[in-house]
């Protein structure tokens, strides 16, 4: 998977730069665990969720799939809103991309992950309404399929994240 | 390899007509995650360890766990009809992965330190 080596490149840059404050704010001055801790579940939710969401397409149930991709997009939704709202809060305070390198690599390997998540969304979406004029014909039935890897490949990339930036942040 | 073994594993169970994983397999990695999910973060937000070097080694092994918890009961790496060749896949993913990133931190981590202000790279030896 080519965007395993975009997240493997990202994730290298950040574990080089992580240390680089620049004396400016430092992850034990920014992150705020709890916040974090609900964001992971709230991914982890929805990686179920869409699993529920393939179980029932298997089944040929095109209605309770249709309800299970909306309880995932709703997940979704939820995470990139605290995502954006500890984005804001941490741009309010003056962690700006611009304030050190360790916030430049913070924001682009998070905020890539967050655009990934979007772009899922906004793939689920599609999907819901392929669903609803077609049903579950084979095409849809595979493009389900592929975005069902795609989401949980986020949530595998999030526990590296949640990790490395975040745990490990705080261990500094 | 541990993985590649219940990647083989899996694919012995599809043939026997399993399918694309069950709720049983749904919901028993979704306890897993949230289980190799409280333990890092109570380990860090308690700091039940006392030296940081040793959170931050069981954090990662935590992390690596649920990672295979992942690919095992959510995508199924092995459910494909193409079996062997999701394991190549893997296999050649995994390597990728491992050169680009730690080539890139050799790489980035020299870069990086020898931009520091003042080093004159023309007067090395």
């Amino acid at each position: 998977m080519s965007d395993c080596l975009v997240f493997a490149a990202l994730f290298a840059t950040y574990g080089v730069l992580g240390g680089s404050y620049a004396a400016g704010p430092q992850p034990k001055d920014l992150f705020e665990l709890p916040l974090v801790a609900v964001n992971t579940s709230m991914l982890l939710l929805s990686s179920i969720t869409y699993g529920f969401a393939m179980l029932t397409t298997y089944q040929g149930r095109a209605a309770a799939t249709q309800g299970w991709l909306i309880v995932t997009a709703l997940f979704g939704m939820a995470f990139v809103g605290i995502e954006l709202h500890e984005f804001t809060d941490m741009i309010h305070d003056g962690a700006t991309p611009q304030r050190s390198a360790f916030l430049s690599a913070f924001f682009t390997l998070v905020g890539t992950h967050g655009l990934h998540v979007t772009v899922g969304l906004i793939w689920m979406v599609t999907l819901m309404l392929q669903v609803g004029r077609r049903g579950l014909i084979p095409d849809n039935v595979r493009r389900l399929a592929c975005l069902s890897m795609f989401w949980h490949f986020l949530d595998v990339i999030w526990i590296g994240v949640f990790t490395f930036v975040y745990l490990g942040g705080m261990l500094r | 390899m541990s993985e590649v073994a219940q990647d083989r594993h899996s694919v012995g169970q599809r043939a026997a007509g399993e399918g694309h994983g069950s709720l049983r397999d749904y919901l028993r990695g979704f306890f897993l995650s949230v289980i190799l999910t409280a333990i890092p973060f109570w380990l860090v937000m308690s700091g039940a360890l006392d030296s940081k070097i040793a959170t931050a080694l069981a954090i990662t092994v935590f992390a690596v766990a649920q990672i295979i918890v992942h690919m095992v009961y959510f995508l199924h790496m092995n459910t494909r009809s193409e079996g062997g060749w999701t394991i190549m896949a893997l296999v050649f993913t995994l390597i990728l992965v491992v050169i680009v990133l730690i080539g890139s931190l050799w790489i980035i981590y020299h870069l990086n330190a020898n931009m520091m202000p003042g080093m004159d790279m023309s007067q090395m030896p």
